[in-house]
């Protein structure tokens, strides 16, 4: 069990990993944590002519405020996510989902943009990053651009990055006064990928509450919705109801050996009203 | 220290394997380079669970630099022959497949190179023309004669069928009050041990011999099995053990078939060859528990009395029979009453090859399945008969003065208080307590249960149960079997050192510890200063057939080798110190590391400086005693006979019991299972090691957890296999394991000098059990199977019940 | 910019337990191949080589990694810690007994990655929970001990610890 043969890139400036990216195209795969590259590397489920290891760009490690937003580059990790005094004070609903990666030693390593990036449609960091509404940074020689996650993600394990892009950042609204977040998931074991999870955070308008709700591992990638809601009578049952039918209506979950669709359905509804009436509970009108 | 103030044995001894391992010193079989040249092999593995290979095409990948040489099946089947078992069914076993592959994962073709880089990369060089088959991997449907035949010498698939029956059930039933009937399937499982196999082979012409490094567990009994493969006498075939294995729980066994392998790979391409298993080949192509199509029948009268039980037992043996197999099967056969009284049993056993990975030894081995229908049965009886579980068992025990009791299929059960295990189990459960936790939580509306189970833990195996596969007439006429020899070395040498070697080739189990612990009791001196060897090599000839680390053998049986040996030791060092001091044997006692007078402390003569005499002066010492301190004991258990003509054998030399409780309650909404509590207390006799048999009880808790919640090799119903990673294959982790509550019951064994019986498999073998009647009471329902995963356990909470 | 071609092989020195160390390797061996069949340190171990069961795990540079999933060039000029540099940490011969008084530990195969664990996670934990032990140990995967053991030995080591520090 043991990789095909490949060239080893270690680019020291973003411009020379870009570089590279144009060179190979899809026939290069960036490399920052490895947890899941390596595995697939190994196991010979990928055979890129080329690895790019970005791990020499330190300038990528930044995890800073930007504005109202918090940036995370590519090199930010977990563990440096769930260490950081910017997250732990603008992304609590990150900070409550990241307890639920992996486990201590992977998130060591592994990073937040690496997950987005890998797009597993159970993966924790990129619900909470669509329920936030937060987008991806991408760069190449062509330059910078930035797109939503919701848009980046295309299905399981694709996502809308060219050939010749690496995603350099994510970028996650921080958090808003009075937000409230609620994060669970049901997985076989501790650490395990999600059978579904569910993410929500809402905050206190004037009249009603602004919020956010997704859910993971139901269909192939991350749903998520936001807005504002001004229920008729301000009860937290009639708020979930609406929001979670929003989502549920057009669910069509996935079904393999590990969940039929009905226990992803059932769950998603379970845990999905379990965490919007979390939030709204706890937000004063 | 121990279990009086004198003795090692019995206490909390830190192990003397400890340091090496946690300083990385311990060296495992990919650690070893025993000789210089070595090539390393990669196999190229059968993508199809049934097909015919028309051509294997090799001429690319013998281009590639560094690769040394490829061999299939057909070059392998000129210097071997198949791989033996005992059953008789034309099923021919080669270590790689010839014209025919038979399960996903099956060798096709063997690459040696200069590194495993390459071995892989010219395996993906290899074209083989396969011509896929139809596949079948359910038992039942494999008996169906639309089923796709694996060996087209056989008849079909059924490729062993027996019936036995002791006492006279068909009366016991007709006069029965109740009568419980479950069916269902159980699924598959490994121990998956965290190092997988791994050997080194090494052909010699000069003279004509194999070496053969490896983690190999034994039982030896594959030793001559594998020369006869390999067409030699046993002497041509060295098998040495590496330093330490990495676990085992009985999967190593299985890697026997490529010892032959490797070893008639190395004759061919002339080069000594490494090949260390990967995980993926572990999960997919080494060894499993049996998945079965199990059914049974218990039969009780209007008091609750157990009076006759009848099992059908329909075992998937995968694509091959691999000795020891059909043992699986038979292991617990002997002892098909369990812990009970009845005495009327009918058992059918039918073996059904399928195309899955062969099955072999895997913790608690046939026994998870065993108790799976027999301890379903008295759970489902207590709340048919609306009896309390706890109280339908102990009606049904063996009763603790009638020690020691002949089972109705021949086993000999040493020792046990049944009744006063399961006291002690209600006791630290709080029995009373939960079953108001349960009926206050089936008032408000949630599922809570409680599930028992019971059991025997037979140690120690006769060699000859496994003939129960074959008829009484053909057992006279294939000749006598029996016996479970241990054998033990103790030696002192000429500067008073002491070394112990053993044939347990443990994995992780401690023996070496207890060994010392033993040795040290008998020679009155300290576990440290004595050198225990167990990594076996056959050279040496310290080894019998049954030698190996399997069916709890240490504790019941090799302990007493040691003991015996070590006691010929000590007779000859007082025999010889008393001359020395001039006084008679009986009046010299060691201790502290010293022949003294007994009674007088301060007297005698450091024991070294008596080892010396023997060696450096022998003609100075008794009249007619040999010289030097040697003492080899081979030991083999008196009650170990051969399979009588009514199939009933004494399978195992100490049987220790075990009782468990497990307290549940279920969330509807998640499928989650939520435990209470969970209970079990074992009856081991003599605890040797209490370090090692809490940690015995604890690894074979977490093997039965995990098998109930978490663990199966699946494979889809085209054969295709899905477990193949442990991201697919789940283990427990720290984080998923409750917390598990213990007990001694202590009934001293008589089968061996120490009292101790053989432990470590009984958790693995119960849990499973427990959890699944836990989880049946909290749902109310009879049809539960595992693993009880999420998705499962959820349906089964929500949907209409089968009782 | 390093850039290593498939086949080519090249020389990575890194600094193991703390001594300088270098080797041959080609861009796709792994780390955990490196270590042991090139370095010679057998202490690190292999159980899955797919990320998941953490016996292979090593220091490197300050963070826990799995070295079943990392490459041999990756390293080059790292500092790393395996289970023989652990070993020479008088500070943590107190670990290793309670490790063996608790039984935590039986064949010890997936024992030299855990160790590199534990001693990652209470260089940054003082005073840690039995529950936060319990999640950090849940990257590995043990299947002789039933984890108990390592549980009681972790907590009697971090509570030893703080008594030593406070006298």
């Amino acid at each position: 069990m043991k990789p095909a043969p490949f060239e080893y890139c270690r680019p020291e400036t973003l411009d020379e990993a870009v570089g590279l990216l144009a060179e190979f195209g899809d026939e290069a795969l960036v490399m920052a944590g490895g947890l899941s590259l390596g595995a697939l590397l190994n196991m010979r489920m990928v055979r890129p002519e080329a690895v790019i290891d970005i791990n020499s760009l330190s300038v990528l490690d930044a995890i800073e405020m930007v504005g109202d937003e918090v940036r995370t580059g590519a090199l930010a990790r977990q563990a440096d996510a769930l260490a950081s005094p910017i997250c732990g004070v603008a992304l609590p609903l990150l900070i409550a989902g990241l307890g639920h990666v992996g486990h201590y030693q992977t998130r060591s390593r592994g990073t937040l943009c690496g997950s987005v990036a890998h797009a597993d449609p159970s993966a924790e960091t990129a619900l909470c990053l669509a329920t936030l509404g937060g987008d991806v940074e991408l760069t190449s020689t062509r330059g910078v651009r930035r797109m939503p996650v919701g848009e980046f993600i295309l299905g399981a394990l694709a996502t809308a990055r060219e050939g010749d892009e690496m995603v350099t950042a994510l970028y996650w609204p921080g958090a808003i006064p009075g937000m409230r977040v609620a994060f669970e998931e049901i997985s076989e074991r501790h650490g395990d990928f999600a059978i579904v999870a569910a993410a929500a955070w809402a905050a206190p308008l004037e009249s009603g509450w602004r919020y956010g709700f997704g859910l993971g591992g139901v269909e192939d990638k991350p749903l998520a919705l936001r807005g504002d809601i001004v229920p008729v009578v301000e009860s937290t049952e009639q708020a979930v109801g609406e929001v979670f039918d929003a989502i549920a209506l057009n669910l069509s979950p996935m079904s393999d050996q590990r969940a039929s669709a009905d226990y992803r359905r059932h769950l998603a509804e379970h845990l999905g009203k379990q965490v919007l009436q979390s939030v709204f509970e706890g937000v004063a009108t | 220290m121990g279990d009086s103030a004198e003795d090692w044995v019995g206490g909390a001894v830190p192990r003397l394997e400890d340091a090496a391992l946690l300083s990385g010193n311990a060296r495992f079989i990919d650690d070893l380079s025993p000789l210089p040249g070595i090539r390393h092999v990669a196999l190229l593995r059968s993508p199809y669970p049934h097909a015919r290979i028309r051509e294997i095409d090799t001429r690319a990948a013998l281009e590639l630099p560094g690769v040394i040489g490829i061999l299939t099946g057909s070059d392998i089947a000129e210097l071997t022959d198949p791989l033996v078992s005992a059953v008789r069914a034309p099923v021919a076993y080669y270590p790689i497949a010839v014209d025919k592959v038979r399960y996903a994962g099956e060798p096709v073709a063997l690459v040696a190179a200069e590194d495993r880089y390459i071995a892989e990369d010219a395996t993906e060089l290899i074209a083989c023309d396969f011509e896929p088959l139809p596949a079948v991997v359910d038992p039942l449907a494999a008996l169906s004669k639309e089923a796709p035949i694996l060996h087209e010498a056989a008849d079909g698939n059924l490729i062993h069928e027996r019936e036995f029956t002791y006492g006279d059930p068909a009366t016991a039933f007709s006069r029965a009050a109740e009568v419980i009937k479950l069916g269902w399937r159980y699924p598959r499982q490994s121990s998956t041990p965290m190092e997988t196999y791994g050997a080194i082979a090494h052909y010699e012409t000069a003279p004509d011999r194999y070496s053969v490094w490896s983690n190999f567990q034994g039982p030896f009994i594959l030793q001559p099995l594998m020369a006869r493969a390999l067409r030699i006498l046993g002497n041509q075939l060295r098998l040495i053990s590496a330093p330490y294995s990495g676990g085992s729980f009985g999967i190593k066994q299985g890697l026997y078939p490529y010892l032959v392998l490797l070893a008639a790979a190395s004759r061919l391409l002339g080069c000594p060859l490494k090949w260390t298993e990967d995980r993926l080949e572990h999960l997919s192509g080494s060894s499993s528990a049996s998945d079965r199509a199990d059914a049974i029948e218990a039969a009780f009268d209007d008091e609750g009395q157990l009076i006759g039980l009848r099992y059908d037992n329909c075992v998937n043996v995968g694509a091959y029979v691999r000795a020891p197999e059909p043992a699986s099967v038979y292991r617990m056969h002997a002892a098909s009453n369990g812990c009970y009284k009845v005495r009327d049993i009918g058992v059918w056993n039918r073996l059904v090859t399928t195309n899955k990975t062969p099955i072999g030894l895997n913790r608690g081995y046939g026994g998870p399945q065993f108790y799976f229908g027999l301890e379903r049965a008295m759970d489902t009886a207590a709340r048919r008969m609306e009896i309390d579980p706890a109280e339908l068992r102990r009606r049904n025990f063996i009763s603790g003065d009638t020690f020691p009791y002949e089972a109705p299929a021949g086993a000999i059960y040493d020792s046990g208080d049944y009744a006063k295990g399961l006291d002690l189990l209600l006791e630290i459960a709080g029995y009373e307590d939960l079953k108001i936790c349960r009926d206050q939580a089936r008032a408000s509306g949630r599922a809570f249960g409680i599930g028992f189970g019971a059991g025997v833990e037979p140690s120690g195996s006769n060699m000859a149960y496994v003939t129960l596969a074959q008829t009484p007439e053909e057992r006279a006429k294939a000749g006598g079997r029996s016996g479970g020899t241990a054998v033990a070395n103790v030696t002192i040498d000429p500067t008073g050192a002491v070394t112990v070697r053993l044939d347990s080739t443990p994995a992780g189990q401690g023996h070496e510890t207890v060994a010392a612990q033993v040795v040290a009791d008998t020679l009155g001196m300290r576990p440290e200063q004595i050198r225990v060897v167990s990594a076996l090599d056959t050279e040496g000839g310290n080894w019998s057939l049954a030698s190996g680390n399997y069916a709890n053998r240490f504790a019941s049986i090799v302990v007493g080798a040691i003991a015996e040996s070590a006691g010929r030791i000590a007779s000859k060092l007082r025999a010889v110190a008393g001359d020395m001091l001039e006084v008679a044997m009986e009046d010299v006692e060691l201790a502290d590391g010293r022949a003294r007078i007994v009674g007088v402390p301060d007297s005698g003569i450091a024991i070294g400086r008596v080892a010396a005499a023997t060696h450096w002066h022998p003609a100075g010492l008794p009249d007619g005693m040999s010289p030097g301190l040697h003492e080899t004991a081979l030991l083999n258990p008196d009650v170990l006979n051969a399979p009588d003509g009514a199939d009933r054998v004494a399978s195992a030399v100490t049987f220790g019991f075990l009782c468990d409780l497990a307290a549940v309650e279920i969330e509807r909404e998640t499928g989650r299972v939520l435990i209470h509590r969970y209970a079990s207390v074992h009856d081991v006799g003599r605890v040797l090691n209490p370090i090692i048999v809490e940690g015995q009880i604890r690894g074979g808790f977490a093997h039965g957890f995990g098998a109930a919640m978490f663990e199966e090799l699946s494979y889809d119903d085209d054969g295709n296999f899905l477990s193949g990673t442990f991201a697919d294959y789940l283990c427990p982790t720290s984080a998923d394991l409750p917390a598990l509550d213990f007990a001694h019951s202590r009934t001293d064994s008589p089968a061996n000098p120490l009292g101790s019986k053989g432990m470590g498999d009984g958790s693995s073998m119960l849990t499973p059990v427990v959890m699944a009647n836990a989880v049946a009471d909290a749902l109310g329902r009879d049809d539960v199977e595992l693993p009880l995963t999420l998705n499962k356990v959820w349906q089964m909470a929500n949907e209409g019940s089968e009782t | 910019m390093k850039r290593v071609k498939p086949g080519e092989r090249v020389r990575v020195s890194c600094k193991v337990n703390g001594k300088a160390q270098s080797g041959f390797t080609e861009s796709r061996t792994l780390l955990a191949d490196f270590l042991r069949h090139e370095l010679h340190l057998y202490g690190t171990h292999v159980g899955c080589e797919h990320s998941v069961c953490g016996a292979c795990t090593v220091v490197l540079d300050g963070r826990l990694a799995r070295s079943c999933s990392m490459l041999a060039v990756q390293v080059e000029g790292a500092e790393i810690t395996t289970v023989e540099g652990l070993a020479a940490d008088e500070r943590l011969d107190s670990l290793r007994d309670a490790f063996s008084r608790h039984g935590a530990l039986q064949c010890g195969f997936c024992t030299p990655g855990i160790l590199a664990s534990v001693s990652h996670f209470l260089s940054a934990s003082q005073n840690p929970s039995e529950e936060a032990v319990r999640d950090m140990l849940s990257g590995h995967i043990c299947r002789c001990t039933g984890y108990e053991g390592m549980i009681r030995a972790v907590m009697e080591f971090a509570s030893g610890r703080r008594e030593g520090a406070s006298e």
